[in-house]
């Protein structure tokens, strides 16, 4: 006790400086981590995206400015690659978020075998995004499918339809392949938050009258919001940078339908060894990153209900 | 009622069969095409129970010296190459992460909020783009085909992650408890080491099965920066079943049932820890 | 809490020391070692080209060889990622025949003209040279010939009352039109025309049949003349018409052989490797039923005096302009490809080795493998007939614009002329930048 009066002056004004002390020390080895290996790549790339940077040896890299931005601004090729990326990003997320909640909520009611299904869950996610490629690829193959197979067995065909080579269906074929993949993920963690409501609240708006539906979408749905948001955020960014499963399932075809954005920053980098282009290519992806989890944040994040 | 009642529980049994389809159909073609020869494979109808079931796709790839063809021989290689590697950046990442972490929740600093901003944003840049430079840095420092090269970069996007996650769970934990424990006498990294930890076992649980797989899936990154046994990783050794003109796609079926059987059995040991730790996370954003 | 952090800070520098042992000051005496990177399922298996490179080793103690793996589909990634590093990752690599212009270009493969000896010069097929040479100087060291082959089902055929293959590509609608007439097999012809190079080699096939060209001697694009446009317009009509295996837009050569050696397609065009899986029954419901073949050409080509078409697609090891073990890796480069070593493992692959198809040697040859009697004589007759695609350092960004030309036809985005129009305009852009 007398330690404690004779030192507590002192110790209040070190334990501040010793807060702020202990706590760079807890962050710097992240930082040092993050930054160290993303800092200089990052800047080599922001910097030669205002070049005109021909990949190989000797090479002369011509100042441009804005120029690779421009001309990306200017290519049909670059918006219409846009749009596709939003198309798969937007229905993708939709649909996880739309098929994870319904489960989350089956789950939530438990019927029977609810463990079994929550077990379940695990194994999409799980699964290697290389090895889901290939597997739905099979399965989408014109002549030895097994969704051909299964659509012929069933009787709702009567011959073979060579999926992936529809213009108009191999992006939906892609987003269904990763839409098992990760819905699980999504729907296991609305699953935990619902776990988390308080269940009076929904019982009082029963007693009131509520039926299902309405305690759903105004009791439920509003408190969460936050785990909502998570997925979300995490989902979206994830999805518009696709390019792996796209890579396996189609190679970008038919007819560059399903050549994503990173796949273009991708083919101009390694391919076309356009490095300039697709450093600029690259920053319009984060860019576009960017403006949407703010956009999340401004219009879904209301810290009140934390 | 009761009949009612159990009407009611029947119908919500039978939604759970389109959703237990659809989360099985798939894998359980994945298995039996793993199980089939490339003649059984290639018919019309598809043999959903392969005709000729063999183990031979399997066999060729846990006891090397009997397989034709060195893809499959490597892949049990890589296989083990993948889970130090993975074991390592998750490791690492709860150890470094949930010390940022506390740090971020709970110490006041000037530039906390930049600091959360920057670290998520260097996710947002695509791989492709940061590949090439970060080959010249490894390359400099000689790091190339050593597995440390990996764990290093995978450390780089997968620490935001778990520093966002860990996070979330630190915030949960009441203030009241951390402030007994230092009138207690304890200092930062005591609260944390005996009272925030403690509690958010299942959050850091469920933040390392993230992480984990976040590793175990990773594909660009390896392939670039590794190609010999060293420490080449699961994800390069399924690509490589696909040869220049012909894919040996039974082997590659095989190889992705071993590859997703890791993550698998994890998430199945830690299930229950997976899903109250997200509670904490999910709810409080 | 004291220990704690030490634990963390131990551990962070536990990761610094790991990684700054990788640094070691590079070795002025003792061994060189060179890293060599090629392909998975390249003619010989990996297994196969590590005793190779033992037995260079025992033959050199003082240079080690690392070889280095990687599917095709990444191979030029690896090749363009390595060489940003100093000194460059690999020492040699091997390529792809399409590749020689745009890494000339980037200044990345050495110039070994002086190297290559006369007896090399001339007891190696002359084609074989064209993967490397460019503009009369050589870059690399051929090692594997390959070109595509036109097959058949004998047995279908028969069924059919056709007794020989078609000489011409009209010949060879109207037979698929018979079989699918006579119920045998519902798509006759299956193709490799997904988004990839393979679309491209099959165009090679067909324009050069047809008697056109990519390019015209000035280096303007030609290939949406009539020509080609007709090529194009027939690749849709075989699709149309039900002849082709619609599937073939997202097909590979994987797919072509698993139609083919499922009996579903009675032609098939794709390279050697097609041929020993069909005789192997663990692949094929069809073994012994398949044949080869001359490649058709079109009518029109034939009255222009094309014997034949098909297209190169051969691959050669280039040494790296930056190594800084030229020597040594020409040194084994030159046994790689020797006479001994690819003769050694002819059962494998088809040496490029004149004297190999000559008298005892062709004995040994055909004694090599039981397919090699068959493959030999179509080899023989094809390769010559091997059309390049062209030689532009711009090919991969060309490329691509033709095989999105040639997907937008085939699925009726645009018709035929205006798609090859527009891919010939994006050509020309490219040729100016």
């Amino acid at each position: 006790m007398a330690t404690l009066t004779k030192s507590l002056p002192r110790r209040r004004l070190s334990l501040r400086q010793q807060d702020a002390r202990v706590g760079w020390l807890l962050i710097v080895p992240s930082l040092v981590v993050i930054l160290g290996v993303t800092l200089w790549p990052i800047l080599t790339t922001l910097f030669l995206s205002f070049y005109n940077a021909p990949a190989g040896l000797n090479q002369v890299q011509t100042f441009v400015g804005l120029g690779n931005y421009l001309a990306l601004v200017r290519d049909q090729t670059f918006w219409e690659t846009i749009g596709r990326t939003l198309y798969f990003t937007v229905v993708s997320v939709g649909l996880e978020l739309a098929l994870g909640m319904a489960v989350a909520q089956l789950i939530h009611s438990r019927p029977w075998g609810w463990k079994f299904l929550r077990i379940s869950l695990i194994i999409p996610w799980a699964v290697p995004t290389i090895v889901n490629g290939a597997m739905w690829r099979w399965i989408y193959s014109a002549d030895f499918g097994a969704l051909n197979g299964l659509l012929m067995q069933l009787g709702l065909i009567d011959h073979y339809i060579p999926w992936l080579t529809l213009p108009d269906m191999a992006m939906n074929l892609i987003i269904l392949a990763d839409v098992w993949h990760i819905m699980p993920f999504v729907a296991l963690i609305l699953q935990a938050a619902l776990a988390t409501l308080p269940a009076e609240l929904d019982e009082a708006a029963a007693v009131d009258g509520a039926n299902a539906l309405q305690r759903f979408w105004h009791i439920r749905l509003p408190l969460l919001r936050p785990a909502i948001l998570v997925a979300l955020i995490v989902r979206t960014v994830d999805a518009f940078r696709v390019f792996d499963i796209a890579y396996i399932i189609t190679s970008g075809g038919p007819a560059f339908k399903t050549v994503t954005i990173t796949y273009l920053t991708y083919l101009n980098t390694f391919s076309y060894g356009k490095q300039g282009t697709g450093a600029a290519l690259s920053f319009m992806i984060s860019i576009f990153t960017i403006a949407m989890a703010f956009a999340y944040i401004r219009f879904l994040y209301r810290p009140e209900e934390t | 009622m009761r009949t009612r009642k159990f009407f009611g529980r029947l119908g919500l049994f039978l939604l759970t069969i389109p959703v237990l389809l659809f989360i099985f159909l798939p894998v359980l073609w994945l298995f039996s095409a793993s199980l089939s020869t490339q003649v059984d494979l290639f018919s019309v109808p598809p043999h959903w129970i392969p005709q000729h079931p063999t183990l031979q796709n399997y066999l060729d790839i846990i006891f090397p010296s009997l397989a034709a063809s060195s893809v499959p021989r490597t892949f049990a290689v890589a296989l083990v190459n993948s889970i130090k590697i993975a074991s390592a950046v998750t490791f690492a990442c709860i150890l470094l992460g949930s010390l940022a972490a506390y740090a971020l929740v709970r110490i006041p600093f000037k530039h906390n909020r930049a600091i959360q901003i920057g670290i998520l944003g260097t996710r947002m840049i695509p791989e492709v783009s940061l590949v090439i430079p970060l080959f010249i840095l490894a390359s400099t420092l000689e790091l190339i085909n050593k597995p440390i090269v990996l764990i290093i970069a995978y450390m780089s996007f997968a620490l935001p992650y778990a520093i966002w996650m860990m996070a979330a769970f630190f915030q949960t934990v009441p203030v009241e408890l951390e402030e007994a424990a230092r009138l207690d006498g304890c200092t930062r990294l005591g609260i944390l080491r005996r009272v925030v930890i403690p509690i958010s076992i299942p959050g850091m649980i469920s933040t390392a099965m993230f992480v984990f797989l976040l590793a175990w899936d990773e594909f660009f990154y390896a392939l670039i920066f590794t190609s010999t046994l060293a420490a080449k990783t699961a994800p390069v050794a399924i690509a490589e079943f696909v040869g220049r003109y012909a894919v040996n796609i039974t082997g590659m079926m095989a190889g992705g049932i071993l590859a997703a059987l890791p993550p698998v059995i994890l998430g199945l040991i830690f299930q229950r820890y997976i899903v109250s730790g997200m509670t904490a996370g999910a709810v409080k954003g | 809490m004291r220990t704690f952090y030490k634990i963390s800070l131990l551990f962070v520098i536990l990761v610094l020391a790991v990684s700054v042992a990788g640094c070691r000051p590079a070795a002025s005496t003792g061994p060189v070692t060179i890293h060599v990177l090629t392909m998975d399922q390249a003619g010989l298996k990996p297994a196969e080209i590590d005793q190779i490179a033992r037995d260079f080793e025992a033959a050199n103690p003082d240079i080690k060889v690392v070889m280095e793996y990687v599917g095709y589909d990444f191979l030029h990634d690896k090749i363009v990622t390595g060489m940003a590093a100093k000194p460059p990752a690999y020492d040699a690599a091997m390529i792809d025949v399409i590749w020689p212009d745009e890494f000339i270009k980037s200044e990345y493969l050495l110039d070994v003209t002086s190297r290559v000896t006369p007896e090399m010069k001339s007891g190696i097929f002359p084609a074989a040279w064209n993967g490397v040479t460019r503009g009369g100087k050589v870059y690399g060291m051929p090692w594997l010939m390959d070109v595509k082959y036109f097959m058949y089902n004998k047995d279908i055929l028969q069924k059919a009352g056709l007794n020989a293959p078609p000489k011409t590509w009209e010949e060879l609608a109207d037979q698929a039109k018979a079989i699918k007439d006579q119920g045998l097999v519902e798509y006759p012809i299956t193709w490799s025309w997904n988004q990839k190079e393979g679309v491209v080699c099959d165009f090679t096939v067909l324009l050069f049949g047809n008697g056109g060209a990519f390019l015209d001697d000035s280096g303007k694009p030609v290939f949406n003349n009539e020509k080609g446009v007709q090529v194009l317009e027939w690749m849709k009509k075989t699709v149309d018409d039900g002849l082709t295996n619609p599937s073939a837009v997202s097909s590979d050569e994987m797919a072509v052989e698993a139609d083919f050696l499922a009996g579903k397609s009675a032609f098939a065009v794709n390279w050697l490797f097609q041929y020993s899986d069909s005789n192997d029954p663990s692949k094929s419901q069809v073994v012994g039923q398949v044949a080869f073949a001359p490649m058709p050409v079109f009518a029109a080509g034939a009255q222009a005096g094309i014997k034949g078409s098909s297209v190169d697609g051969s691959s050669s090891f280039a040494i790296m302009s930056t190594s800084p073990y030229a020597d040594q890796t020409w040194k084994f480069l030159t046994y790689l490809t020797s006479h001994e070593v690819q003769t050694k493992f002819s059962a494998e692959m088809l040496p490029m080795w004149q004297n190999d198809f000559e008298g005892d040697n062709l004995a040994k040859l055909q004694a090599a493998n039981p397919s090699n009697p068959v493959t030999i004589p179509a080899f023989m007759a094809q390769f010559p007939y091997a059309y390049e695609r062209p030689t532009v350092p711009y090919y991969n960004e060309a490329s691509a614009a033709l095989q999105l030309a040639i997907q937008e036809a085939l699925t009726g985005i645009k018709t035929p002329k205006q798609a090859l129009d527009d891919a010939a305009a994006k050509w020309v852009q490219l040729a100016g930048q």
